[in-house]
């Protein structure tokens, strides 16, 4: 009778012996597109940077906050094993985290000059930061959810079983922890 | 029932543990948010109903015509209530849910307007965010459709910024349709003499097929996956006359915001 009621487990919501590694590649194909949104974030902070900086330079202490932040998130090496990597895979979302609310403090501190928020080239570079601020909520609600269903079928029965008769090597997969608040950048109105 | 209770021995557990394992992971596959979203009636789903009449067939008759030259979905919905979230947030689920832009491509774009929230938001999808930039999704925003809110003229804001949007697409056929100017003589091959009473109810007696057919899925989002395409049960391929689906485009969260 287990035996019946796990085939019909399995039948009805596993798809069988391929869903793991199917799951696997949402994961991965999750995780690219975050570290993607990431980098174009990345990529758009020297032009702010240089930007602001023409119209604001005695703001040098968020402006250093916001490089050296940068820094550290893009020269942070990613080992192959960092979705399985809790140390690893904390420490990236920590930089990223450190960088957006740097970020969030330079576009504060932007309000204070008239001059620099009627400057076209911020303007457009605002937007940019703000769609791809949005677009990095989207791509980590993505793994979020494509990590979520991976683990679910790698710790529960019958997944559990398939995993560990074909798929030893398969481990279960880090999240995101810190909230979505604590990254965003602030909304800046004008 | 109480006197059955102490039947339940621990193999008849695992039993059911098991079976509810496997429907808690379809669940979780076939995952669903509390989203709710209006059906996609048409190239306009004026689900606020504050267009006129006359502004939506002139908006489907320009969104209908950019499809038919390049393939590109664009929609206007005005959404009724944002239900608590963000329209940054509600908007990508719209667009994959209903699937706008062709598979593949995921050349889709929608302009949402939330009457009640006063919010407004370009949706862009993937295939697009390279010309309707998330700079130029403001600037359309903040140039063609707020000012016309503030007046409290949704259908001018509205007609302006889809105007504003095939031309940042490249489509200056279709987006003349609708010049400053306006109508009084503008020679149209679309218009035909005769595109009066029985082509209406023609449209009407597709859109309702189509309404009644759609009707069988439930307007909750369901997507398996970041990258498996649209939640929706829409078909494949756009079709190119009256009747109007998504073609399966997915969306990322590119565009921009605004409010009044």
């Amino acid at each position: 009778m287990i035996v019946v009621a796990a085939a019909i487990g399995g039948a009805s919501g596993c798809g069988g012996i391929n869903q793991l590694p199917t799951l696997d590649e949402q994961v991965k194909a999750a995780w690219s597109e975050v570290l993607n949104q990431y980098q174009r974030r990345a990529d758009l902070i020297p032009n702010l940077v240089e930007t602001v900086k023409g119209y604001a330079k005695q703001e040098q202490q968020v402006l250093t906050e916001v490089t050296e932040a940068r820094a550290r998130a893009t020269q942070m090496q990613l080992p192959p094993d960092i979705l399985s990597n809790p140390d690893k895979f904390k420490e990236f979302e920590q930089n990223q985290a450190a960088l957006g609310g740097a970020l969030g403090r330079l576009l504060a501190v932007s309000e204070k000059y008239p001059d620099l928020k009627s400057n076209q080239n911020f303007l457009a570079l605002q937007s940019q930061l703000e769609g791809t601020e949005n677009r990095i909520s989207v791509a980590r609600r993505d793994y979020i959810l494509a990590v979520q269903q991976y683990n679910t079928y790698l710790r529960t029965y019958p997944g559990k079983w398939i995993a560990g008769w074909l798929y030893p090597d398969m481990k279960v997969r880090e999240t995101f922890t810190i909230s979505e608040q604590a990254q965003q950048v602030p909304q800046v109105k004008f | 029932m109480l006197p059955r209770r102490p039947t339940m021995t621990g193999r008849s557990h695992i039993v059911w543990t098991v079976l509810l394992l496997g429907f808690v992971l379809r669940a979780g596959v076939a995952f669903s948010a509390d989203l709710k979203f209006p059906p996609l009636t048409g190239r306009v789903v004026d689900d606020a109903g504050i267009l006129s009449p006359s502004t939506i067939s002139e908006l489907d008759e320009m969104l209908a015509q950019h499809e038919h030259t390049t393939s590109e979905q664009i929609v206007v919905a005005t959404l009724g209530s944002l239900q608590g979230h963000s329209i940054e947030d509600y908007g990508y689920q719209l667009g994959r849910s209903w699937g706008i832009g062709q598979k593949g491509k995921n050349n889709g774009a929608i302009l949402i307007v939330a009457p009640n929230e006063h919010k407004v938001r370009v949706e862009v999808g993937y295939g697009l965010e390279g010309q309707l930039t998330d700079a130029a999704s403001r600037v359309i925003i903040e140039n063609y459709i707020t000012p016309q809110f503030r007046k409290g003229d949704f259908n001018a804001g509205v007609l302006a910024g889809t105007g504003a949007i095939l031309r940042a697409l490249g489509d200056d056929a279709a987006a003349n349709l609708h010049s400053e100017a306006q109508p009084i003589a503008q020679p149209s091959e679309i218009n035909s003499p005769s595109f009066s009473p029985l082509l209406w109810l023609l449209l009407i007696v597709i859109i309702l097929f189509i309404v009644s057919r759609r009707s069988r899925y439930p307007y909750v989002m369901r997507r398996g996956g970041p990258y498996l395409g649209p939640g929706g049960g829409f078909g494949g391929g756009s079709s190119g006359g009256s009747g109007f689906a998504g073609g399966g485009g997915s969306f990322g969260g590119g565009g921009a915001s605004g409010s009044w």
